[in-house]
């Protein structure tokens, strides 16, 4: 059991949107609930990541770094890290499960902070990354061109799976209703009912194919999953969840360079690192910042033939909690918030656990897959309960 | 459109592509060892590491890749709606350029259509643009 990691504790702030409360106290909120969930104390804390650290050119998108939350909760650890540049959002977690399996730390604190509605309103606290004036990097490409937004980014994959493949609007607006649905018997989710496809069918456009439901709102909340070594399991009270396989890529850092969705690597990559296969999973919680996402990593993860993505999803019923492979049943990004990555792995640890309440599936789940990354990066976890 | 457009710092390996239009070039900078084309720019060749490498004029046409009619101002001074496309260049193989497409009507555009570079300037940058090709 010493060269494993688990996860044994998940937390949350409060999840809204223009929140006042500060987001190193959102964080430290999180914290407390996940580390009370494992039944720790902060002084069995010896590690901790975060992604992408703390980002002073966009503070709204990662106002929080390691090592302030190092210095507010007084800990001493033995490893840190907060990073983006890694395979996505859930590369912290499998960074840290690296870190426990060497024997580098016990139990590490995983968080990702999100601020972007609050910063969007005290723009003078948290200033807006610069699009206009001295573009450089990959905004540089396209920015100019008025394609400020991943949404436009991601548009452009979305178009051309309808063009090459046939996936309809209709296709695609089942992950928005699904996650409506989801999220509604959520109580920490940001949606509070369900959506009709009259409504998303006549929801304003935002980047075509991608209507208004197509997009997760900026969010402010915290979510910390907490890592811990085979070795020390017995110092937690939870049912705990064993990172049975990670995987994660990049497949170009820029964009519009990129021939294909980085989850198409990754999800290939997975089943290498496993012996499970994708028969053998209960349930699917696929990072779906744009509804268009969660098709790239059903093909990517082989749940269905590239190209077949939008036939899977039709009708919605196979994804539904009673499907043959619920997905996003906490609501994803476009149910819950915008959580970035990490309240994929949360659900998934709800789900396996058999924590869900009224948005528990059946059938006592086993395996559960979570990733996170829209366009050329991407990470995903194989999560078990033994 | 009548907006700003996002002003690139210029730097040794962008400047050519955001200031050859002032001569009418589309430059991209090719690799004079492997004949390999890098986007973005850099100062070695992404396919052999070559350091051979010198901004190279294209001849400006391409088709459409994918794209997307945005719709949303995501700016204050920005017009919508307006067509963002992904254009796959003719000449330089693997290169793909984020851009607009112009002087058509934005449901006037779809993949594979055939266009070619129009440049339009804003405060000494180049914008390489595109339309269809008629």
């Amino acid at each position: 059991m010493s060269n494993e990691a688990y996860i044994t504790g998940i937390g949350m702030s409060e999840v809204g949107v223009r929140l006042t409360r500060s987001p190193l106290l959102l964080t430290v909120d999180a914290v407390k609930e996940a580390i009370a969930d494992a039944g720790l104390t902060l002084d069995q804390i010896d590690g901790v990541a975060t992604y992408p650290g703390k980002m002073a050119s966009f503070l709204g998108f990662s106002p929080v770094s390691s090592d302030d939350l190092i210095e507010v909760l007084g800990l001493e650890t033995r490893w840190h890290i907060g990073a983006a540049e890694t395979t996505a959002q859930l590369g912290a977690i499998a960074e840290a499960a690296n870190a426990v399996k060497a024997g580098l730390a016990r139990h590490v604190i995983c968080f990702r902070t999100v601020y972007e509605a609050a910063a969007l309103a005290r723009p003078e606290e948290f200033p807006p990354m610069e699009r206009r004036k001295d573009v450089s990097g990959n905004s540089q490409w396209v920015s100019p061109f008025g394609a400020f937004s991943a949404a436009n980014w991601t548009a452009q994959f979305a178009m051309r799976h309808m063009k090459r493949y046939g996936l309809t609007r209709e296709q695609l607006a089942q992950v928005a209703l699904n996650d409506h649905a989801n999220a509604a018997i959520n109580p920490r989710a940001l949606v509070k009912k369900p959506l009709t496809m009259d409504d998303y069918m006549s929801a304003r456009l935002i980047s075509t194919p991608f209507c208004l439901y197509d997009c997760d709102r900026f969010t402010d909340a915290s979510t910390v999953v907490i890592v811990s070594a085979g070795d020390a399991i017995d110092e937690v009270k939870t049912t705990p969840i064993r990172i049975a396989a990670t995987a994660g890529s990049v497949e170009r850092y820029s964009w519009d360079q990129a021939e294909w969705a980085g989850a198409y690597p990754t999800g290939r990559d997975l089943w290498k690192n496993t012996d499970y296969q994708p028969k053998d999973v209960d349930t699917v919680q696929l990072y779906d910042g744009f509804a268009f996402q969660p098709i790239t990593w059903l093909e990517g993860l082989g749940f269905c033939g590239i190209g077949e993505g939008g036939l899977f999803l039709e009708g919605g019923k196979r994804i539904a909690r009673d499907g043959a492979l619920p997905m996003n049943t906490g609501g994803g990004q476009l149910g819950w918030g915008r959580l970035h990555g990490f309240g994929f792995a949360f659900e998934a640890v709800v789900q396996l656990r058999g924590e869900g309440g009224a948005r528990q599936i059946g059938g006592d789940p086993r395996v559960a897959i979570a990733t996170s990354g829209g366009g050329p990066m991407a990470a995903a976890l194989l999560l078990t309960k033994d | 459109m009548a907006w700003q457009r996002s002003r690139p710092r210029l730097d040794n390996d962008n400047r050519a592509f955001w200031t050859g239009g002032a001569d009418g070039k589309l430059n991209i900078t090719r690799c004079n060892d492997c004949g390999g084309f890098i986007h973005p720019p850099r100062e070695i060749c992404r396919h052999c590491q070559s350091e051979n490498v010198a901004p190279f004029a294209v001849a400006g046409t391409g088709s459409v890749d994918t794209y997307t009619v945005n719709h949303q101002a995501w700016a204050k001074d920005m017009d919508v709606p307006f067509v963002i496309a992904r254009v796959k260049l003719d000449d330089a193989p693997g290169v793909y350029l984020t851009t607009n497409i112009v002087n058509c009507p934005v449901d006037a555009v779809d993949v594979d259509d055939r266009v070619q570079v129009v440049f339009e300037e804003q405060d000494g940058i180049w914008y390489p643009l595109f339309e269809k090709v008629q």
